[in-house]
């Protein structure tokens, strides 16, 4: 606007992402952060070695082509890109200045949106496979689980770091008053345990039955993760009902799997 | 205790702040240094510091001649920048996210505009706005702005003494309330077209003395022009002691009632939302504390003050009150 200078240039979005980045990196998100480099890595260098293998054991190009477009070969990697673009768009507003009157409030509320919605697309994984009896797809549920752990974690922190600026007798009110950030931040809690339990090598040493019984904690955190948002919200439940709906489908066909 | 409150809100003529007392006491207060200035034109020159910090945006039509009205900041309410007042807004009958107020507000109409006037007063009636607005100057008056939802602003409007306004209809003795109500046209306000919102219209309401403090005006411009749709054009309410949502938006009706209003968050939720609304550190909304806000613009939130810095001016009508069972 023409003749409006109250303030400087709004440097606080930056700062902001900067500072979520920095406080996140230095807690929880290496982890994810080092889970999703190790999938990324071992699919991309598989996929690498798949096709370097085939075109110097095999000479026919069509052949090695035919390989590469498996399903199996590029999906991973493929969602592994996709679960980046909402940081990075992210980012990109904050780096535009597109967050808005409240970039604090901005950052949290579309981390938190994402947080859900991974958890749902992971929580999705089984069902559409039951439905579709598309196998490959499950290979896919770790890695959207992860992604669903990767968002919650910027959340919390931009709630811990941005929101309340590690102002910790406000957040331990918070959590202890506040209904909806005490579901918020137990959800989280019942994440942890799933998210370092994700290896392989968890899931050997756990064994299958004992890391299956132990991944169950997903269904309530996702039902928390849902309470969570309707708690928040002033009116109009609408977009908190959609994401109730599509759990409680998701949980029917779980069951009708098992009782039918 | 009931019994006296009941005595408190009841408005005796005596108890009415004349024109002229309050203009002193405007005056008393420019000269201790609390006002920038008594007087200036707005006609684009910058003659007190106030008028100064307020740079007319060139967005929408001026409004001429302005009046510098009361204005009590303090060193950290550096006035929020144009794009925020005007961009990050809740006013659900245009949508319920902060931006929908500026992004669907486009083909709402605020003119030809008429109030109506009704209920236990002497003068009822239909006005056109331009009439309604003619006795009274359009003063400036720079106040911070709190939300229930713990975020706040600093916004230079420009209104009009809505205690002058109460006393042109001549209120009788039995309205102890005034009640306001927004337009409802949901083919130019789209979240209108939803009932899952809030049920329409918008409804507010302050006591008979609420409405004559000084500080309450009815604002029909901010930055020097005329109020843009998405800030409630063309006329609202804006009572700076009290959260946000008291303040309604684009009035169309005000009425004198002897019974306390029901205002619409509190219809929606009473537990969480109540008639006073004062914005108050000490009780916390259910769902959050109220005890520190996010100033838009600042990084680190910082704490919320006793009706929102207006104790001095507001603090004695509630003296006798319970503030945490009167929410």
């Amino acid at each position: 606007m023409p003749g409006v200078s109250q303030t400087g240039p709004n440097l606080l979005p930056v700062v902001s992402i900067a500072i979520v980045l920095t406080f996140t990196n230095a807690c929880f998100t290496p982890m994810c952060a080092v889970l999703l480099l190790h999938t990324f890595v071992r699919y991309t260098t598989l996929h690498y070695t798949a096709v370097v293998m085939t075109d110097t054991t095999q000479d026919t190009h069509s052949n090695s082509k035919r390989k590469a477009l498996k399903p199996d070969r590029w999906l991973k990697p493929l969602v592994l890109l996709l679960g980046l673009i909402p940081a990075i768009w992210l980012v990109g507003r904050g780096l535009t200045g597109d967050l808005g009157a409240n970039p604090i409030e901005t950052i949290t509320r579309y981390l938190g949106d994402w947080a859900l919605r991974f958890l749902l697309i992971a929580l999705a994984v089984t069902p559409v496979r039951i439905l579709s009896g598309w196998a490959v797809i499950g290979r896919l549920r770790r890695m959207l689980g992860l992604y669903a752990f990767f968002y919650v974690t910027l959340h919390l922190m931009s709630y811990i770091g941005l929101d309340q600026y590690f102002f910790w007798p406000g957040i331990f009110q918070d959590v202890i008053k506040r209904i909806y950030i005490t579901l918020g931040v137990g959800a989280v809690l019942m994440l942890v345990p799933l998210a370092t339990t994700s290896t392989d090598a968890m899931v050997k040493r756990l064994g299958g039955r004992r890391w299956r019984r132990l991944h169950i904690l997903v269904y309530p955190a996702g039902v928390l993760g849902v309470i969570h948002f309707f708690m928040m919200i002033k009116a109009d439940f609408t977009e908190p009902t959609i994401y109730a709906v599509v759990l409680a489908l998701l949980f029917a066909v779980r069951l009708y799997k098992k009782w039918a | 205790m009931l019994i006296r409150m009941a005595r408190k809100s009841d408005p005796k003529p005596s108890e009415i702040t004349s024109r002229d007392d309050y203009l002193n006491r405007r005056k008393f207060l420019a000269s201790s240094g609390l006002v920038a200035g008594s007087m200036a034109l707005g006609s684009g020159l910058a003659s007190t510091p106030a008028q100064a910090a307020v740079e007319r945006p060139g967005v929408g039509e001026a409004l001429t001649p302005l009046v510098d009205g009361y204005s009590k900041l303090g060193d950290s309410d550096p006035i929020t920048p144009y794009d925020a007042v005007t961009s990050y807004n809740n006013f659900y009958e245009f949508g319920t996210g902060k931006e929908d107020p500026a992004e669907n507000s486009g083909p709402f109409n605020p003119r030809p505009w008429e109030i109506t006037v009704d209920g236990l007063c002497a003068n009822p009636g239909t006005i056109g706005l331009e009439d309604f607005l003619k006795p009274h100057d359009l003063e400036e008056r720079i106040y911070r702005l709190r939300c229930v939802e713990a975020w706040s602003m600093v916004v230079p409007w420009v209104g009009i003494s809505l205690g002058d306004v109460v006393k042109r209809f001549e209120p009788l003795g039995s309205a102890k309330y005034v009640q306001f109500e927004t337009i409802v046209r949901p083919e130019e306000m789209n979240g209108q077209r939803s009932r899952r919102i809030l049920p329409w219209p918008y409804v507010e309401g302050l006591r008979l003395d609420e409405a004559m403090n000084p500080l309450a005006i009815l604002a029909v411009g901010l930055y020097g022009e005329v109020l843009p749709n998405q800030n409630g054009a063309p006329i609202r309410l804006m009572v700076p002691w009290k959260y946000g949502f008291k303040s309604i938006k684009s009035i169309v009706k005000i009425s004198f009632v002897e019974g306390q209003p029901k205002n619409t968050w509190q219809v929606m939720a009473s537990s969480e939302y109540g008639f006073y609304a004062n914005v108050n550190p000490k009780v916390d909304h259910p769902r959050w504390s109220q005890a520190r806000e996010r100033r838009i613009g600042d990084f680190l939130r910082r704490e919320t003050l006793m009706f929102n810095g207006y104790e001095e001016e507001v603090g004695e009508m509630y003296a006798d009150m319970n503030l945490r069972r009167s929410y």
